[in-house]
């Protein structure tokens, strides 16, 4: 066979007759190769656990950003009620920003969810095998010890430092994976971090420097629209906090 | 004949079943050559579906060398562009 696995054959019996050339006694390789592949796996199982702390701190960002939103609309609608259109604007344009954000963020965790899914799966596979390798070590063991016919050893030695290199090359995939996960994770965290959202709804200062900015940022029009919205809403006596502006609140007008 | 998926299982597979994965193999090849990407990936998910499908896992107890070594199912485009040549796929 001259295709890929042609050529994937070369390279793996290459490096299979070169660990067994450099093995004296067979059993101790195996031993050690089972042994080094089992911490190997304490490695996966761990990178697999920070994953899943990531997220979970990703999951709690995610919740306080939505408790800001509700906060923030009914900040937004307290101040129309109370006849402030400009501060009910800044709200509802700092929830506009919030919630692209939130947007992003749980994109970001139900990817990591669906990838730890599988390297769970991945994990459990990775661990039969090495319990298949293991029996099979146990075979050749015994019969290198029985000192065998020579050549049905060689046969055998030849299976088992296979599936030696297969249990190594399917440990070595699983920890990159792995560790890419990891890295992913942490990056998302840190960004989270690093604009860290110092609470927003703070609001009854005046207008700085983010607060245009953010006008900018969100067009105005969603904002907008919301604002009709809830003018809409407070006009119909559906307002919760509005004793002011039950009539007709003029847009952009003062505040009563 | 023996083949094994890597990072999977070995499986027994008939010589004409043997001859349907050579074809599709050597189109693959083609198709990386080709920097045809998609085709690959469907080609090589044929290969893989159609060893699960058509072989005979060997039993836990038989040791055998394999006469083909299929790369593993997760086998990126990337790598097999570097045709498995030094650290591409597997460590020492």
């Amino acid at each position: 066979m001259a295709g890929l696995s042609g050529r994937f054959s070369t390279v793996v019996k290459a490096k299979i007759s070169k660990l067994l050339d450099r093995a004296e006694d067979p059993s101790e390789t195996l031993e050690y190769s089972y042994q080094k592949q089992m911490e190997l796996l304490q490695n996966v199982k761990k990178g697999l656990a920070d994953v899943v702390t990531a997220k979970k701190r990703l999951q709690l960002q995610s919740q306080k950003l939505e408790q800001q939103v509700v906060k923030l609309d009914t900040q937004a609608r307290q101040a129309l009620a109370g006849g402030n259109e400009a501060l009910a604007r800044t709200a509802l344009e700092r929830k506009a920003a919030i919630q692209a954000e939130l947007q992003g963020l749980d994109g970001q965790i139900s990817e990591l969810e669906s990838q730890q899914q599988s390297m769970t799966e991945n994990q459990a596979k990775l661990q039969s095998k090495i319990e298949s390798f293991r029996s099979k070590k146990e075979v050749i063991k015994a019969q290198y010890s029985a000192a065998e016919a020579q050549v049905r050893i060689s046969e055998a030695a030849t299976g088992v430092g296979e599936e030696m290199a297969d249990v190594g090359l399917a440990m070595q995939r699983a920890l990159d994976k792995t560790e890419n996960m990891r890295a992913r994770a942490q990056a998302v965290d840190e960004l989270e971090k690093a604009g860290a959202f110092e609470d927003l709804t703070q609001l009854g200062a005046g207008e700085d420097d983010i607060d245009r900015q953010l006008k900018e940022l969100s067009g105005g029009t969603q904002v907008d629209g919301e604002l009709e919205k809830m003018k809409a809403e407070l006009a119909a006596g559906g307002g919760s906090a509005g004793e002011l502006g039950s009539g007709d609140a003029p847009a952009g007008g003062e505040p009563a | 004949m023996i083949v094994r998926i890597a990072t999977e299982g070995q499986y027994r597979l008939d010589g004409d079943v043997v001859e349907r994965v050579n074809a599709l193999d050597n189109d693959a090849v083609a198709a990386v050559e080709a920097g045809d990407e998609a085709r690959f990936t469907e080609l090589f998910r044929q290969i893989i579906a159609l060893i699960r499908a058509e072989g005979e896992p060997l039993a836990e107890d038989e040791l055998h060398g394999s006469d083909v070594i299929v790369p593993p199912p997760d086998t990126s485009f990337e790598e097999a562009r570097h045709e498995f040549s030094g650290d591409g796929l597997i460590p020492d």
